[in-house]
Formats: C-alpha cells, structure tokens, sequence
C-alpha cells in the first residue's frame, strides 16, 4: 500500500525538529506533526544554556564528553543561535573543596577546557558575584535561543521538502496487528498554517516508518498503541528577570541542588531550576514558593537578584527515562542519557521507535543516531552531514559581520536584529517599505514580524517564538496589539482579534508568576491600557447583544 | 525658613492638580508637590465617568441581560442614575453623586472648548485606536465629530510608520461593533516623516508648525500635503478620522485648518502612551494651576513625614507636621496645614508592593490586601484581578482609614490628610472605565475640604 510518507515525526521539539532535518537533508521524504507550535512543550521550556558539559563532568562523564562536542558543532552550524558567554562554576565557603576538585578533573578528563579563577578573579568577570566567593571554574558555556534553533531546523527541513504541520494533534496510532503505519492527527485549522477561525479537519496520516519524539507525552503516543513506555516527566522552574544582572553563565559548584544556575539570554537572565516528578506533563502545580526559592537561593551567588525585577516565571517538564528496574527515587538521579526504543525489538509491534531522555545541547547527535537507525530500518544508505551544514541563518555568519549595512536601521534594532537573523538579515530586513519597529523592548521590525508571519500563518505565538516580540520587559503590553495589526489584511478583522486574545492571554500566564513591585506596576499599565485607553474588554464586536448606539450622546453638535 | 503653605498636594496627575485647584478655590495658599512624569502622558485624554457596572452589581438603567458573568456587558448610558447603585467603599460612593456632578462641572470651566460632552448626561462612545469603542463623559472636542453614535459615515486614515494605528483593520474592527454607519480606512504616508521610527511628538510638530515638507511635486505646506493626501482618497464619507498627532498646543487650529481644506468634519482618535491628547490635558491643568496661584514644585520626591509632636497618645489621631522631600539628596522639609496625598495607583507608584506586601510608601496607611500573593490576580487577563482595586480605605471625608477590625468604626490615619485618585482602593477603574471620573470627583472633594479647613 503506497503511503503518505516514508517518515513521520511526531513532535516539534529540538528532537523531532532535528530528525526531520536530519532525514530531509538525507534525501527521505519527510511529515512532521505537533500539537501546538514548534517547541511548545519541553523545547520551549528550558533555561537557554548551552552546555559545555561541566555539569554532568562529575555525575555522567559520557555526556559531559558528549556535550562538549556538540557545543563546538553548533557554534559553527547554528551562530546566529548561540551565543558563547563562557560559564563559571561558582564555589561559596560552604561548598565542599572535594567537589570543586572533582569538577576541575571531571573537566579535563572530558576536554572540558577548565581554568579556575580565585574569588577576585571570578568577581572581576562577574561584579555582582557575592564578596565571599571563594573560586570559580571557567568553562565554554552558552547560551541558546532554543525557539530559533528549532525552527531554523524545520525552515531547513521545509527547504529540504519536508512537510511541517504544527497544531497538528495526534489524535490515534494506526495500527494494523503488529505493525504501526501511520497516525490520526487533528488540525486545529486547516491542514496547512494556522490561521484562527478557520475550522480544522482530521487527516490520516500513513507512513513507512513513525519516529515518536514527543518527550514527556510519548507515553501518551504509546498508550495509542497499547505500548508502554514508561517516561517519568520532571518539572522545574524558569524566572525570567528583567536585564542581565550577569554576561557569564552562572552555575554553584556543589554536588547537586535546586535553583543553581542563572544564564544570561537576550536582554534577560533565566535563573534555573527545580526538579520534581509529576504525573501529567499537561496538568502540573506552579507554585510560588519555586519562584521564591530561585530567588532567595541563587541570591547566595548573586546578592542583586533579591531586590531583582522578574519578568515572568515560566515551568518546562523534562522527558526523563530509565529502562524499566531501574528504580532510581530521586529525579535529579535519573540519567540524563537518552534512549531509543525499538518497539520491534521491544514489544514485537514494527513501524515506530520511540525516543525519551536526552538534553537540548546534544539534539543533533540524538537526532543523528535516530535518523541513521530510521535509514537502516527502511534500508536507505545515506549519510548525515548536519554536523557540517549550517543552518538557515548561520550560513555565512563572517560576511554578515563585515557588512556594514544596517537596513536603514538605527542601532541597538539594527544590532538585535541581524543577531537573531543572521545571515537571513538581508533577506528579511531589505525592504523599500517604510519598516517601524513593531517591539520596542526587544527591537523587532515590521519586516521581522511579517517575515516570521509568512512562516506560521495568524498565530502570534508562533510570531513571538521567531522574533522575540513581546518577550521583553512590557510582555507585550505596548506591542501585541500593533504585532497584531501586522496581520491584517491578510488575515481578516475577526481572526486578528481571535489572535490578539490568545498572544494577550499567554502572555498574561506566565507574567503572573512576577506579580510585584516593577512587574506588578507593569501589569497594571498593561491593563490599563488594553482596558482603560482601549476597551478591549469591553469591546462591542465580541458582545452577544449590539450596542444601542442612538442612546449614547450622538455628538455635541445635536443636528444629527 | 521652612517651607509652608495652608495645604499640601503630593502628586501631580489629575486628581492631584485638580484637589490643588479646588483647594487654591477656597482661598487657601496651595502647594502642588510631584516626582515623576504624570500617568496623563499614557492616558487618552479621555475623561470617564462610569462605563460598565462593577462585576456582581446589577445595573438600573439598561436593564440588559450582561450580568451572568459570561460574554461583554453592554455600557452604561447614564453614569450618573448608576452611581447611586454602587457598593459601600467606592469612591463614588464616599464623595456622593452631587459631588461627582460638581466636580464635572468644575472641571468644564477649566477645560472651556477645549473638551466636549457637558451637554448631556448620557455617555459617549469614543472609537478608540483598537477599533473598539469606549463609554466616556467628557471628550476632547478633537474627537467629537469621531462619537460612534454619530451615523455619518468615517474614512479612517492611518500611516504606514505609525504601527499603532491600523485605519483598515480598525474600521473593520467598528463594522463588527455594528456601529451605525459605514467606515472605511486607508493607509497613507505622513508627509515630511522620512524615519520609520520617528516620535508620535515629531509628527504632531510637523502640523503644528506647518512645516514645509516634500509633497512628491516640490516642497509645500504639511497640512496642505496632508489634506491634499487624503482628498484624492476621499468618497462620499463626511468625516475624517486619523490617529491623536494634529498637533500639540494648537490642536484645535490644527484640526480647523484640516477641515476647512477638505470641506468635512476631522477627528482624532485617542492613542496609547505616549498619547498626546493626554500631555495636551496635563498642560491644560498645569496653565489652570498657575493661574490659580498655586505653587508647582516638580522632580522632587516626598520620602517621609514628620507627626506632630504629642499627638501620638493613644486616643488622640495623629496629625502630620510636615512631611520631607528629597532635593537632590537634601532631606527638606514642607509643611501645611492639609495635606492631599494624590500620588496614583499601582502605575504611578502611590501604591508598591514586594513580594510579601502592598503598601502606600509615604505614610505607610494600610492597604488592604492578602498575605498570599497569589491571591492578588486571577488567571484570565481580563478577570476581575484583586490588584486592579489595591489602594486605600477612606472614610466619606476621604480620609485615610487605618486596618479595620472589623467591629468599631474605622480610625482614620491621620486628621488632616486626605487621598484621591488612583490611590484609592475598591473599585477597579480599568474595568469600570472610571479612572478619570474617580481623579476628578476626589480630587475636587479632597482639596475644597483641605481648603476650607485650612483656611478656616
């Protein structure tokens, strides 16, 4: 039977997202389906470090070594992602000299290029460390736009022929006896890009092979086929603070502990994280002592972020696995290791692999070691060169910084801008329209927005991802109304005001978790003007029952 | 010598300018003390009564079917009949509707042609830059020929590096407010803005100076340009609405000349911040302030307060002495008689918080919230937030109340301070549209009571 696709990828995280390149750039014809937009479930979620492998230098050699590599690969494949800001592994008084020792030999015996800095060294990198600092370890952490990343991936796979469909949800595995051939997704709209109100279909998907890189819901996927698989979904906490109270990654130097790292990403810091099992990657408390405990507990290392403002707290959930017996209790024991299930090998049923575990820096390896066992399966012989092949955007970084040109542009927009597009800037940015800046906060262009537009049709989030409009201090209070002007007239009034609602809304979700001083005050400025200066809450055209315009004052000239 | 006048107002926005005009009324000598930038620079410049009823009190005279908490209440038409019905502990509700009527009408003589909407009780609907529209009592008279209950039929005219304002979705925006009329909207480039990232304070000075700029066919007049601009592209509509830049203290001239070249009615619609509208009502009432004779004292924040001596017994309420404002790091004091603490809400920072408390940081008066902070705010953007209604207790004298304990008659804080404006809790001004309304009826009660005693 002929089928839709000789692969479908399930899932558009770094994972899915780096198979589906994988495979296209292999020549394989690929599908990839996700819920919601690419990276909105753990992708989108984590603290934008990319590792240099000294936190697991100690715990898990292999992924140290591991890491280290794939950091090396994507600064040269992914530039205009990643920006090296070295990291340091901070030790207080109270931190035991046995670990600091291990972390420096753990480092070298990885490749890990270490170099310990004494308590005044460290605080002339970083001023704000704490006076009693003792010594640090320098290592080459990163940081990493985890939302271009991926979807450079997929914009590379589309160039490659894929077919992309996000808001795509798999709704049942096809199963025929023992053997898997495809999948019922749900359109939210469409198929094709999203656009709002306008109805979705569902659509069978068939396929000679299924790659299930849904991370913390692939038990869910495999539930569909009555295949167990056991992921064991950890959550942790993200606090987002408003500037960058450090340019170095931040991490303590001790053995293992919540709310230890703080990376420095865009304008912003992330301070990161926690680390609790929960049942259901959808349905999880966010509570507000994780917020505080970042804050009180990284104020140790960083005295300032206790009188800090926090933009917004946001929770990701990690897709740990162990194979089964395993039994470790302590999530923060679990292997951060990934693994690929075989479910031929596994529960007899063919068509389908399954891959948990795993860590965003070292995505392009997983990815690599999946696509090469997708090829044995189906018997293709072709060899991966996404170790050496740019991705979109970074294909010619060192002429992007020679050229002077600032698309008419001022500086810091001009600056910011071509750092998140890279060597697409010129594509983008050139235009002979008139091209204001939509984001004032993170310095995005109309040129931008609509650029990011023609990629994911009319939904703003997906917008947001792209460009980083309305992620800054404001969290969209003064831009998303004019991020959504961007789309009319293409898209109609109606699917505009549909848009607005739902970017105003997801904004609002994780502002919540930075209700206080600056942040409290910023909120109700939001509010204010959405409700005060521009009634959107009150707004007629959603109102059951039409206003009763001719009992309202018809004007001061009363002749009408 | 130490600073002193008979009352004192901390804050410069409108409830605070408008208590120091109605104190400066009652012949008393009145200082205006303020910091930061007023909030009136991001408001509309709209003056809002009363627009919606607060969620869970029913409404009198519309007799809609709104309440059931689902879907979007329809407005008010009469601010004024829906007063009475409002809770215990409203600022309305404090001052009383005759109040709220007075302050109105003091604030048209000090407005003059300048704003419209004194003709009628009924509130207008205002199109706003959204393409919403917004129930409000007084309007600059810039916007009258825009009111939505007028059925001529609109062209909206946009610009293409004002991102803000987008004249097609809007009008599309108000045909599906079902407004009773027809509107169209186009977009147009401004003449003379090279730049697209140009100020909103660049265009309005382009028109208020009439500067020449490059009409495509030799360089010529802005507003010539301007009008010529959207002539080609008008129907048959009879009126014209653009976004708030027409200028900045000659609006109206601005506007006039507009029309007269087009030979039809011009508006303009209220943006957001920085929103000029607003900066024009803030230099309307700073000119009143120095006409009256007040004493305008602004950069300088005040950071404490000194109480009288003695007064501190237990049965007796404190009195303020004077309070202290920092001038450049130099702690000086400024005393009175009366005080009008108008120092705004959350957004102007009368009102603060932490992550353990909400506080009022001059004179630490109680506000009235939970310990859990997760209590503040609910989780639809739009739903009825804990934190839109923080602000201070007052008793109908307004005021400050000290934390109540349930059973006696509250205390006040202080005998002679009084607050107004966006420091007062219990209301939610976003929701109710009453942010305005609720600055000028308390500011008007709190500075005409300030300076009667005072002067007394």
């Amino acid at each position: 039977m002929a089928r839709n696709t000789a692969v479908l990828v399930l899932g558009g995280g770094s994972t899915g997202c780096g198979i589906a390149r994988d495979l296209a750039r292999r020549g394989l014809e690929v599908t990839l389906v996700e819920r919601g937009n690419l990276t909105g479930g753990t992708t989108g979620r984590m603290h934008g470090l990319l590792h240099s492998g000294g936190r697991y230098a100690v715990s898990d050699q292999a992924s140290a070594t591991e890491c280290i590599e794939e950091n090396e690969i994507l600064r040269d494949i992914a530039g205009h992602c990643v920006e090296m800001t070295d990291g340091l592994f901070v030790q207080r008084p109270e931190d035991p000299d046995e670990y600091f020792r291990k972390k420096l030999d753990g480092c070298r015996e990885c490749n890990i290029p270490a170099e310990v800095l004494s308590g005044r060294e460290a605080r002339e990198v970083e001023p704000y460390l704490a006076s009693d600092v003792k010594r640090a370890i320098k290592v080459p952490d990163g940081a990493v736009d985890p939302f271009r990343l991926c979807v450079a991936n997929a914009l590379d796979a589309e160039k490659h022929g894929a077919r992309i469909e996000t808001h795509a949800e798999v709704v049942d595995l096809l199963r025929e006896g023992d053997d898997i051939y495809g999948v019922e997704v749900r359109h939210d709209s469409g198929p094709g890009k999203r656009v709002h109100s306008s109805a979705g279909t569902t659509e069978e998907i068939t396929a000679d092979y299924v790659v299930n890189a849904t991370g913390a819901w692939a038990g869910q996927i495999g539930e569909m086929a009555n295949l167990e698989v056991a992921v064991r979904p950890s959550k942790g906490v993200m606090t987002i603070m408003n500037v960058r109270q450090v340019d170095t990654v931040i991490n303590r130097c001790r053995p293992k502990g919540d709310a230890d790292i703080v990376v420095p990403h865009e304008t912003t810091a992330i301070l990161g994280t926690t680390d609790e099992e929960v049942d259901d990657p959808d349905d999880y408390p966010e509570e507000n002592w994780e917020v505080d405990m970042m804050i009180d507990t990284l104020s140790e290392l960083l005295p300032i972020l206790e009188e800090s403002r926090t933009i917004r707290s946001f929770w990701g959930v990690r897709p740990l696995y162990e194979p089964p017996g395993t039994g470790t209790q302590d999530p923060t024991d679990i292997t951060r290791d990934f693994f690929l299930l075989d479910h031929a090998d596994r529960d007899g049923v063919a068509g389908m692999s399954t891959i948990v575990g795993g860590k965003f820096t070292t995505y392009r390896a997983m990815a690599e070691e999946i696509s090469d066992h997708v090829c044995d399966k189906l018997g293709v012989r072709a060899t991966c060169d996404t170790a050496d092949a740019a991705l979109p955007g970074s294909e010619n970084l060192a002429v992007l910084k020679d050229a002077m040109d600032d698309f008419g542009l001022r500086s810091p927009v001009a600056r910011r801008s071509k750092q998140r597009l890279g060597s697409r800037s010129a594509d983008v940015l050139e235009t002979d329209d008139p091209n204001p800046v939509i984001c004032n906060c993170e310095g995005v262009t109309r040129a931008e927005i609509q650029d990011a537009i023609s990629q994911s049709g009319s939904d703003l989030n997906a917008v947001r991802i792209r460009t980083r409009a309305s992620m800054g201090n404001c969290q969209g209070g003064f831009c998303c109304q004019q991020m959504a002007c961007e789309l009319h007239p293409e898209y109609d009034e109606e699917t505009t005001r549909a848009a607005l609602d739902e970017l105003f809304q997801e904004r609002w979700k994780g502002e919540r978790h930075a209700l206080w001083g600056e942040q409290l005050s910023q909120a109700m400025l939001n509010y204010s003007l959405h409700a005060t200066t521009m009634n959107r809450d009150g707004d007629p055209a959603s109102a059951d029952e039409r206003v009763a315009y001719d009992a309202f004052d018809g004007g001061p000239g009363g002749d009408r | 010598m130490a600073i002193e006048d008979d009352v004192l107002v901390i804050g410069g926005g409108l409830a605070g300018a408008t208590a120091a005009l109605s104190a400066a009324e009652r012949d008393a000598t009145v200082r205006l003390v303020s910091y930061k930038q007023s909030t009136l620079r991001h408001a509309s410049g709209l003056i809002d009564v009363l627009g919606y009823m607060p969620t869970g009190v029913d409404e009198v005279n519309d007799g809609d079917d709104g309440g059931d908490g689902s879907g979007t209440e329809t407005p008010l038409v009469d601010p004024f009949e829906a007063i009475p019905s409002l809770p215990e502990g409203h600022p309305y509700e404090r001052v009383g509707l005759e109040t709220v009527r007075e302050a109105l009408l003091f604030f048209d003589s000090i407005a003059g042609d300048a704003y419209a909407g004194e003709h009628t009780d009924a509130n207008a609907l205002v199109p706003t830059h959204g393409g919403t529209v917004k129930p409000t009592a007084r309007y600059p008279a810039t916007t009258a020929a825009g009111i939505a209950s007028d059925p001529r039929d609109a062209l909206l005219v946009g610009f293409e590096t004002l991102p803000d304002f987008d004249a097609p979705l809007a009008s599309a925006h108000l045909q599906a407010a079902e407004v009773p009329f027809e509107s169209r909207g186009i977009t147009l480039s401004f003449p003379g803005i090279r730049r697209s990232d140009a100020k909103i304070t660049r265009y309005a000075h382009i028109l208020e100076r009439d500067e020449s700029v490059d009409t495509g066919a030799g360089d010529g007049p802005a507003r010539a340009a301007l009008a010529h601009a959207i002539g080609t592209e008008l129907e048959d509509e009879s009126r014209v609405g653009l976004p708030a830049v027409l200028g900045d203290e000659h609006a109206d001239t601005v506007r006039r000349d507009l029309e007269e070249r087009l030979g039809i009615d011009v508006f303009e619609v209220p943006m957001g911040p920085p929103s000029l509208p607003g900066i024009r009502l803030e230099e309307l009432l700073y000119d009143a302030l120095e006409e009256a004779g007040v004493r305008v004292t602004t950069g300088v924040p005040v950071v404490d307060y000194e109480p009288v001596d003695g007064a501190n017994g237990s049965d007796t309420i404190e009195r303020i002495d004077h309070v202290v404002v920092d001038r450049n790091g130099q702690q000086v004091p400024y005393s009175a008689q009366q005080y009008v603490l108008a120092t705004g809400g959350l957004v102007g920072k009368g009102v603060r918080s932490d992550r353990d408390r909400v506080f009022e940081p001059i004179f630490d008066c109680h506000v009235a919230h939970s310990a859990d902070r997760y209590d503040w705010f609910v989780d639809d953007a739009f739903g009825d937030h804990p934190f839109a209604q923080f602000g201070l207790s007052v008793d109908r004298e307004l005021r400050p109340l000290e934390e109540s304990d349930g059973e006696e008659a509250d205390d006040i804080e202080f005998s002679n301070l009084r607050a107004a404006g966006a420091i007062l809790g219990g209301f939610d001004a976003a929701a109710e549209k009453s942010a305005s309304g609720v600055s000028l009826a308390t500011g008007y009660a709190a500075g005409s009571r300030a300076g009667q005693e005072a002067s007394e």
